[in-house]
């Protein structure tokens, strides 16, 4: 995979959906409103630096990608946008990300607050050894949601919204364990869906699935990007081709720094890169 | 697939092919009588303790179990006092064990940094080495006196409202067996259910807080539930523990035969009725009857263990052991 430029020759299962069906509704009206405002913003996991100085500007309705090889710390810049790192005892975060006006980075955030409007999908389908319906009312119930009526709509509206209600529809009680890998991945976009976020972020959400369930979720991307922010990370240039309006490339030098190489519209970066080095990725030169 | 399918040649192999190599007879010969040394020496001890037991059984039959007059001049004897005294002293013991162990696995786990986890876990386990008369002694003259004068009277003044709370606290009862129990039996609890929750897989936990739960609700939904039954299993070796054990409850129990009537009662248990009473026993029916009620105790300890086994698998039934994959 590495030796094919994902414009001459795409892989078999994404050809025919590759530009006009993804970009289709997005083309030439590229939303160019800011949600995420990351500027200079560094972390060090004890002594290792992991990111430094990246800044970016993530728009709204519309779905940024952050590609770049292994190890270019575009997950640690996924996971400042929500204080996921905050999880790592020795991690430490400089710079601004400013979100709604504040910086979330900043000291007296409510990080529950924030995790509820920047909802996250991982690279694993966690699914909680529970029903599918607890699954996804959890979140609801949790932020004040008592109303059962009420529930069950979040639940077959979200449900629907992840393309996951007709698989499931008659089995809501039954283990959400019980699930495939692409049904249970459907159920985590769900789940953070049910509380309302205003930004997604996703680390690699279909590096565990196979090609046909690996569409569904991009598809399901492009219908969300229509009304929330994404912002997903990953390995696959491909992917980030066929689902993305804007494209980060990060990569990390010799001292295994991860920076941002090049940020800009998808369709500019793929075809016109202005670095060298992005030029080499996406054509596969390397990583 | 016959491996001759594959391969029509190896039929030809097949003298060189038949039989077992020597050395894993030996090896099956060697762990299979390891294993079967165990199950031999169960079916001896019942049969012996029967056996020896068999006139206290004869005379008594089951109304041992409920009888409470335990009377060694005048041959009557029934060992419910000690039935009742065991179970109240480790059933509490593992309640109170179990919700302490928890809590600082938890509090290890979740949210101690790393310079005081390694220390406190140390510190715990090292409660496991402590032999049991040093915690029996310990109970005589540091935990009976505190009970006595300072504890008890606190809590028959605030909470002898409560069915089994009266005093006078005399230093020596159930609740100081208790608490000795419940300390000995904090180093397995916490040993395991720390480990098990620590091997709570970091996706649930990322999980449940992106969607903007607080740590408390964190460790309700993905980590308790995960960690449950090993949970059950820690707090069932530390109820096999309290169970048995002997010398340190017979030096704070009291040694009392009466029924207690209250937490601070003295009491007995029937390990620590057989330790004290054994060598002196007055009769051939009153040996009779304490191994009848060692006979008792080991059908006990058999009987929690299956149920605990049962339970575990019960919580378990197909669903934990998916997610992990």
């Amino acid at each position: 995979m590495a030796g094919d430029s994902p414009l001459r020759t795409p892989p078999k299962v994404a050809a025919p959906v590759v530009r006009p069906r993804a970009r289709g509704a997005a083309a030439g009206a590229v939303s160019t409103d800011v949600r995420i405002r990351a500027e200079h913003v560094s972390v060090s996991y004890g002594d290792r630096r992991a990111i430094e100085d990246v800044t970016i500007d993530i728009h709204d309705r519309a779905v940024t990608a952050i590609i770049g090889p292994s190890g270019c710390g575009k997950s640690t810049l996924l996971r400042a946008f929500n204080r996921m790192n905050d999880l790592i005892p020795s991690a430490r975060s400089t710079g601004r990300v400013e979100m709604d006006g504040v910086d979330v980075l900043g000291r007296n955030i409510d990080i529950v607050r924030l995790r509820r409007r920047v909802g996250m999908v991982f690279q694993k389908p966690n699914a909680f050894p529970m029903s599918i319906y607890e699954n996804i009312a959890y979140g609801p119930r949790q932020h004040g949601q008592k109303r059962r009526a009420r529930l069950d709509e979040i639940v077959e509206s979200t449900l629907r919204r992840a393309a996951l209600w007709d698989d499931v529809d008659d089995r809501l009680g039954a283990s959400a364990v019980g699930l495939s890998g692409g049904q249970q991945q459907r159920l985590c976009i769900a789940r953070a869906l049910a509380v309302e976020p205003h930004v997604l972020l996703m680390d690699e959400p279909c590096s565990a699935l196979d090609p046909i369930a690996t569409l569904k979720i991009e598809d399901l991307m492009r219908d969300l990007a229509r009304e929330l922010t994404i912002v997903i990370v990953t390995h696959n240039m491909q992917q980030a081709a066929r689902v993305s309006d804007y494209t980060a490339f990060m990569l990390a030098g010799e001292e295994r720094i991860g920076r941002l190489v090049e940020f800009g519209l998808t369709d500019v970066l793929y075809t016109t890169p202005s670095d060298a080095r992005t030029e080499e990725y996406i054509t596969g030169r390397f990583g | 697939m016959q491996l001759t399918e594959m391969r029509p040649d190896f039929e030809r192999a097949d003298g060189v092919l038949a039989g077992v190599e020597p050395r894993e007879w030996l090896f099956r010969g060697i762990v299979g009588g390891a294993a079967l040394f165990v199950f031999v020496v169960i079916i001896a001890m019942i049969y012996e303790l029967t056996r020896q037991a068999w006139p206290a059984i004869d005379a008594f039959g089951l109304g041992f179990l409920t009888s409470t007059t335990w009377n060694p001049p005048s041959e009557q004897f029934g060992a419910a006092p000690f039935i009742i005294g065991t179970l109240v002293t480790s059933s509490l013991a593992l309640v109170l064990g179990t919700i302490i162990g928890v809590g600082s696995s938890l509090f290890l786990v979740e949210v101690a940094p790393r310079c005081v986890r390694l220390p406190v876990s140390y510190t715990v386990e090292l409660l496991a080495a402590i032999p049991s008369v040093v915690y029996g002694l310990w109970g005589v003259f540091v935990l009976g006196p505190w009970i006595q004068h300072t504890a008890g009277p606190f809590i028959v003044r605030w909470f002898g409202w409560l069915p089994w709370v009266e005093g006078p606290a005399l230093g020596v009862g159930v609740f100081e067996a208790v608490l000795i129990l419940t300390i000995m039996i904090l180093p397995t609890i916490v040993a395991i259910s720390r480990d098990v929750i620590g091997a709570v897989p970091r996706s649930q936990r990322e999980g449940i807080l992106a969607l903007g739960a607080t740590r408390w609700e964190m460790v309700r939904i993905a980590v308790l539930p995960y960690a449950r039954s090993g949970i059950l299993g820690a707090a069932i070796l530390g109820l096999a523990r309290a169970i048995g054990e002997t010398l340190a409850v017979a030096l704070v129990i009291g040694n009392s035969t009466q029924v207690p009537d209250s937490i601070f009662s003295p009491a007995y248990t029937m390990a620590s009725v057989i330790a004290n009473q054994f060598r002196e026993a007055e009769n051939d029916m009153h040996v009779a009857a304490l191994i009848y009620i060692g006979l008792l105790l080991l059908i006990i300890t058999l009987l929690v263990n299956a149920g605990a086994r049962l339970l575990v698998w019960r919580v378990t039934k197909g669903q934990i052991t998916t997610v992990i994959e």
